[in-house]
């Protein structure tokens, strides 16, 4: 297929999602856009983690970190004055806390680069560990996070954190932010750079032995997937309009882990199905939470058994289908022209 | 901080220390043998604490009995995880089995949530545990003294399955090499599962006496400890049993005297544990007594 009518078409897909969103926007409730936001915020984390952990495989189990930081520069930045007036009753804001306002889409983008700054600092002294050891040390380092924002009252209002966080990330912010992911992640890895992410995930010490510079690029791709981690986590707080540090543990990491490796590690139109289809499911699951009337019989809600189904399916995926929905297969245009001109051809 | 108090913060730091300890065991042990983190083992840790309980308080079995179930079921039930959830992804990437293990703990998590409900409830202690010993200045509570001495008998009774037995010679030959191991006859599955067996038990034991020494239950009182036995077990040097006796004590005392020390820090204690396991990792990353472990091309 032509390059141009590849553009072509991709610039059709975003703006049928323009129209998509303009109808829903008009014709759906509150909670059903409520879940295409999340299902936006979802997709770019995932899209995140899956540069780093899928296509330059650096098992990293810190995103809930970087959301963490993104989240809270946000909303610092979003919260007027006299709003954090209001909310630091635990000690009084500091100064540069207090003054500091944005607009929203650079606070976003504040977000997004204080957490990639993070993932700068940290994957400095800790990419050079491997596999599971980085994972850990990745997770140490979200925990860290999270029992820092809890103790410095001053700046996160401690345990409390914040209410009342302006909700401006709308469907259009939300999937403006996600095609702008989609777009950065699918143009680095189809560069140079991204065959190089791929090498040296397929096989690490080849990859140097061909003259590769690993730890700049695996550095690279970590802080890109910092940043944008820190946007996901930086929508979500605006989403939600209210984050605490209790927000922010494992739990978070372990659904965005959940979508990639569903999605398929190492392929992007995986993780934009996963992030659709699981977080409906997430959602539609929340039924067996809250009580049901079967027949005229009222049976109790069970709580935390919409875990309990979520963990059962990460098991089973991994132990049946470790590939993924996707594998590191992609859908691509030309692969979807051929599919109709086979079926045409019959 | 006179003597007595001194005296009093050693003896803490030496109970939460071998608490700490027995957990590690299980986590160094099965990754010495499958170089697997397993996530699941703070959860066999939560739900050996749970069980004793439920046979107290459901079905009034006395204390020792409900004690003794307690652990069967839960060595039973690593080797259950072991079957269902890791042997299958023996020869898949290491990272499958890792993810498999985090989905585990969560289902393992959940479930309790499930049965037990999330509200901690609290524990009522035997009579027998509750009277304090007081030896001049310094008051005890006999946990204090029961838990380093059952956790001593304990690892003594590991030490001597390790190296004294034919099951323990497995372990040592698997850990060095799996399919060699394998080749000259060694039952791998059998000693792997023996292993899970093993670890859990000791973790439920722990838990066990976690929950008379904090006497409170939740689904997720297993993550910190969990985490930071994992931890201490990297600190002595993951593979290594004595190692992780030596960094469960080594953690617990660091624990215990920090916050004695500087109650100011006492909101950091938890990141105290993840920047020492950074920093292990970084400098020392084969921990106190680790072996090397070369990369093979």
């Amino acid at each position: 297929m032509h390059r141009s009518t590849a553009i072509s078409l991709n610039v059709l897909a975003v703006a049928a999602l323009g129209l998509f969103l303009w109808w829903a926007e008009g014709a759906l409730d509150g909670y059903k856009i409520q879940i295409l936001n999340l299902i936006a915020v979802n997709i770019i984390l995932a899209l995140s983690l899956n540069l780093i952990y899928g296509f330059t495989g650096l098992f990293s189990l810190g995103h809930a970190g970087f959301m963490a930081i993104g989240a809270y520069v946000c909303s610092i930045l979003i919260l007027s004055p006299a709003q954090k007036e209001m909310l630091f009753i635990l000690g009084e804001a500091l100064p540069l806390v207090q003054e500091a306002h944005a607009p929203f889409l650079v606070a976003v983008a504040a977000g997004g680069l204080a957490a990639a700054l993070a993932g700068l600092l940290v994957g400095l002294p800790l990419l050079k560990l491997g596999d599971d050891y980085l994972g850990i040390a990745t997770l140490g380092f979200a925990e860290i996070v999270r029992v820092i924002a809890n103790n410095i009252p001053r700046v996160t209002n401690g345990a409390l954190g914040f209410k009342g966080i302006p909700d401006y990330a709308n469907l259009w912010w939300n999937y403006g932010w996600c095609v702008f992911t989609l777009f950065v992640v699918v143009r680095l890895l189809s560069s140079n750079t991204g065959n190089v992410f791929k090498a040296i995930r397929d096989d690490e010490i080849a990859a140097k032995a061909m003259g590769v510079n690993v730890f700049r690029h695996k550095l690279l791709s970590f802080t890109i997937g910092s940043f944008f981690a820190g946007v996901g986590g930086a929508l979500l707080a605006s989403l939600l309009t209210t984050i605490d540090p209790k927000m922010f543990l494992f739990t978070l990491t372990f659904n965005v882990l959940m979508i990639v490796v569903t999605g398929g590690l190492g392929s992007i139109t995986g993780s934009v199905l996963a992030g659709v289809g699981i977080t409906v499911l997430l959602e539609w699951l929340r039924f067996v939470e809250n009580p049901v009337s079967l027949g005229g019989f009222e049976l109790p809600g069970i709580p935390g058994m919409r875990m309990v189904i979520f963990s059962l399916a990460l098991i089973c995926i991994i132990l049946f289908r470790r590939e993924g929905l996707m594998g590191m297969r992609e859908i691509t245009w030309s692969g979807l022209g051929g599919l109709f001109a086979r079926k045409g051809g019959r | 901080m006179n003597s007595a108090m001194f005296i009093q913060h050693l003896l803490n730091s030496l109970t939460l220390g071998s608490l700490y300890a027995l957990i590690a065991i299980g986590y160094t042990m099965v990754y010495g043998i499958l170089r697997l983190i397993n996530f699941a083992h703070s959860e066999i840790f939560m739900l050996g604490a749970y069980f004793v309980f439920w046979g107290v308080t459901l079905f009034s079995l006395p204390w020792p009995l409900a004690m003794l179930l307690s652990v069967v079921f839960t060595a039973g039930l690593g080797i259950l995880v072991d079957r269902v959830a890791y042997r299958p992804l023996r020869d898949a990437p290491r990272i499958s089995a890792l993810i498999s293990a985090i989905g585990v703990s969560f289902f393992l998590q959940n479930v309790a949530i499930v049965f037990f409900q999330a509200i901690p409830r609290a524990v009522y202690r035997p009579a027998w545990l509750e009277n304090p010993i007081i030896l001049g200045e310094v008051r005890l509570l006999p946990l204090t003294l029961f838990v380093p001495a059952l956790s001593l008998l304990l690892m003594l009774g590991l030490v001597y399955v390790v190296y004294r037995t034919k099951t323990g010679l497995g372990m040592r030959a698997i850990s060095k090499d799996i399919e060699t191991s394998y080749l000259m006859g060694v039952p791998v599955n059998r000693i792997i599962a023996i292993t899970f067996g093993i670890g859990s038990a000791l973790a439920a034991a722990s838990g066990i006496m976690w929950a008379l020494r904090y006497p409170q239950l939740q689904p997720i009182m297993g993550g910190i400890p969990g985490f930071k036995a994992f931890i201490a077990a990297v600190f002595g040097g993951i593979g290594s049993i004595q190692g992780a006796v030596i960094g469960g004590l080594v953690l617990g005392f660091i624990e215990i005297m920090t916050v004695a020390f500087f109650p100011d820090l006492a909101g950091y204690r938890d990141a105290f544990a993840f920047i020492l396991l950074i920093a292990i990792l970084l400098y020392k990353p084969t921990g106190l007594l680790g072996a090397r472990q070369e990369d093979k091309v």
